[in-house]
């Protein structure tokens, strides 16, 4: 077998940037880009069809975090993912409604989105549609609360 | 399928390091399916830091994991610089480097000594063990802790490194790659070794890539993945060393990858030493850092570690999210271990470097 060698990138952050905002205007906003970062804000409904542009046209092989943030009016799950091959990561932010935080599961693009997807799931409450088995992860299965909620009283007994 | 059972390897059982489970079904002795348990450590450290202030995480970062925990507060130090926006001394780059290096050779030689004793050798886990003392030691001259340091601080370093700490280290790697190559005696040449390992816990390169797997896991797939390279953060560009791969994607070429990368720390840790400038350590730092968002990843001994920090303009984070790279490779166990006997579990997971401090959280 050989080595799979990511030496130098391919596209420049801009390049990419662009080619993601061109693909799909009016879905798409580029936040700003940086050295080897590039920060988009997605809507949900084509946040499936920008991912899976991604992977197959820009080669972002690897999905590094899926980060929930409770902004107390709507949530905002935040996604890092990784193109070795353009030495790039971007920073991909879906903003959810507080009272229907569903968004499309990327664990059928990248597997390794999985157990982020359902400790997401599990501490913020978010659902992923499509994701093969969400459940909770780090909390008991009859736990009732989503911790990491702001909503939820730290010291309360459970 | 008349006659498979699921077995509960865990949470209590020889093989597996920390508290987890293992489920495993079994057709005979082959396992068709498996399923790892996690959640038995979770303490709420995300909660937890949502409700200290930002000097206050670093020892609290510390213990995210027991084995490594330098590359934990410098990765949690380094994504609050870039949240603060403020440069480090030069000197402290240098310094955070070799400790970094340290930390990674003593947490390989942890895992190393981990995997001798699942695998049955315990003259390993006593070599290992005596191995890890002598750096464990230099780090104790640095800052007085044996394995959770509080060392690197927002703005730099704690204190300066102690006298004759470059002369300290230099004799110790030079002990040390000769223990090194009495170790991989005990290894490379042992028969019951080889075959526990080689051609055990296969994993192709685009299945690991798609998994998520990254680190010494990953590059024992056959990528030339290091984010040391890839992303250079402190002064690793500035460093001469190689990235270690190895390309059967087996439990044995994880080990050797890993086994390869101590040499490269080896080297790396000695050009740091050679090149350090003289110079103030540490800067001050505002109590507040301005409202934003930081992502920011290291090469953590185990694979890519990230946090990602929300911050409202607080002396305390809004958000703080770790990527832990042990979760995810524990996550992506399940395809390595279908198809093997149930006694090569401890070999494809030993070799994974399990540390459940981080995985759990």
């Amino acid at each position: 077998m050989k080595v799979i060698i990511y030496d130098k990138p391919d596209r420049s952050e801009d390049d990419v940037a662009r080619a993601i905002e061109s693909k799909f205007p009016g879905a798409v906003e580029v936040l700003k880009t940086a050295p080897r970062r590039i920060f988009l804000r997605v809507t949900r409904e084509s946040f499936l069809d920008v991912c899976t542009y991604m992977k197959d046209e820009l080669s972002f092989e690897h999905n590094s975090c899926v980060s929930p943030v409770d902004y107390i009016e709507h949530f905002t799950v935040v996604y890092h993912i990784s193109s070795w091959a353009n030495h790039i990561m971007a920073e991909v932010q879906v903003d959810l409604p507080r009272d229907d935080p569903t968004v499309d599961s990327i664990t059928p693009l990248w597997g390794g989105a999985d157990w982020h997807e359902r400790e997401a799931f599990d501490l913020m409450g978010v659902v992923f549609k499509g994701h093969p088995d969400l459940r909770r992860i780090m909390l008991p299965e009859e736990f009732k609360f989503h911790p990491l909620r702001k909503d939820f009283q730290v010291g309360r007994r459970v | 399928m008349a006659d498979e059972m699921w077995v509960n390897m865990g949470p209590q059982h020889p093989f597996n390091h920390g508290l987890w489970n293992l489920r495993v079904r079994l057709d005979g002795e082959t396992i068709t399916a498996a399923e790892p348990i996690v959640g038995y450590l979770h303490r709420g450290w995300e909660k937890m830091v949502e409700n200290r202030t930002y000097p206050q995480i670093i020892p609290l970062a510390d213990r995210l994991c027991y084995g490594s925990s330098f590359s934990w507060s410098h990765l949690y130090c380094l994504a609050a610089e870039r949240l603060f926006d403020i440069e480090i001394p030069e000197r402290a780059k240098y310094i955070r480097t070799a400790c970094l290096e340290i930390q990674r050779i003593i947490s390989h030689l942890t895992w190393l000594m981990a995997l001798g004793t699942d695998l049955g050798s315990y003259t390993i886990l006593i070599w290992c063990l005596r191995e890890r003392e002598v750096f464990i030691d230099r780090m104790v001259d640095i800052c007085g802790a044996r394995m959770t340091y509080n060392y690197p601080r927002i703005g730099g370093v704690r204190n300066d490194l102690p006298p004759n700490f470059a002369r300290d280290v230099i004799r110790s790697l030079d002990l040390f790659e000769t223990r090194l190559q009495e170790i991989e005696a005990l290894t490379d040449s042992n028969a019951a070794f080889r075959m526990r390992t080689v051609n055990i816990g296969n994993i192709s390169a685009e299945k690991a890539i798609n998994l998520g797997l990254t680190g010494p896991n990953l590059r024992g797939s056959g990528v030339e993945l290091d984010l040391r390279r890839h992303e250079p953060y402190e002064v690793y560009d500035d460093m001469d060393f190689e990235i270690c791969t190895a390309t059967d994607g087996d439990a044995w070429s994880r080990y050797r990858v890993r086994v390869d990368e101590m040499r490269e720390s080896d080297k790396i840790i000695r050009q740091c030493l050679d090149k350090m400038p003289e110079g103030p350590v540490r800067v001050k730092v505002p109590r507040c850092p301005p409202k934003g968002t930081v992502g920011c990843r290291v090469e953590d001994p185990r694979g890519e570690s990230l946090m990602y920090i929300v911050s409202d303009g607080t002396d305390k984070p809004y958000r703080l999210k770790v990527r832990s790279p042990n979760y995810i490779n524990l996550s992506a166990a399940p395809a390595m271990l279908l198809g093997y006997k149930i006694s090569d579990v401890p070999s494809i997971m030993g070799v994974l470097d399990m540390c459940i401090g981080e995985t759990d959280r």
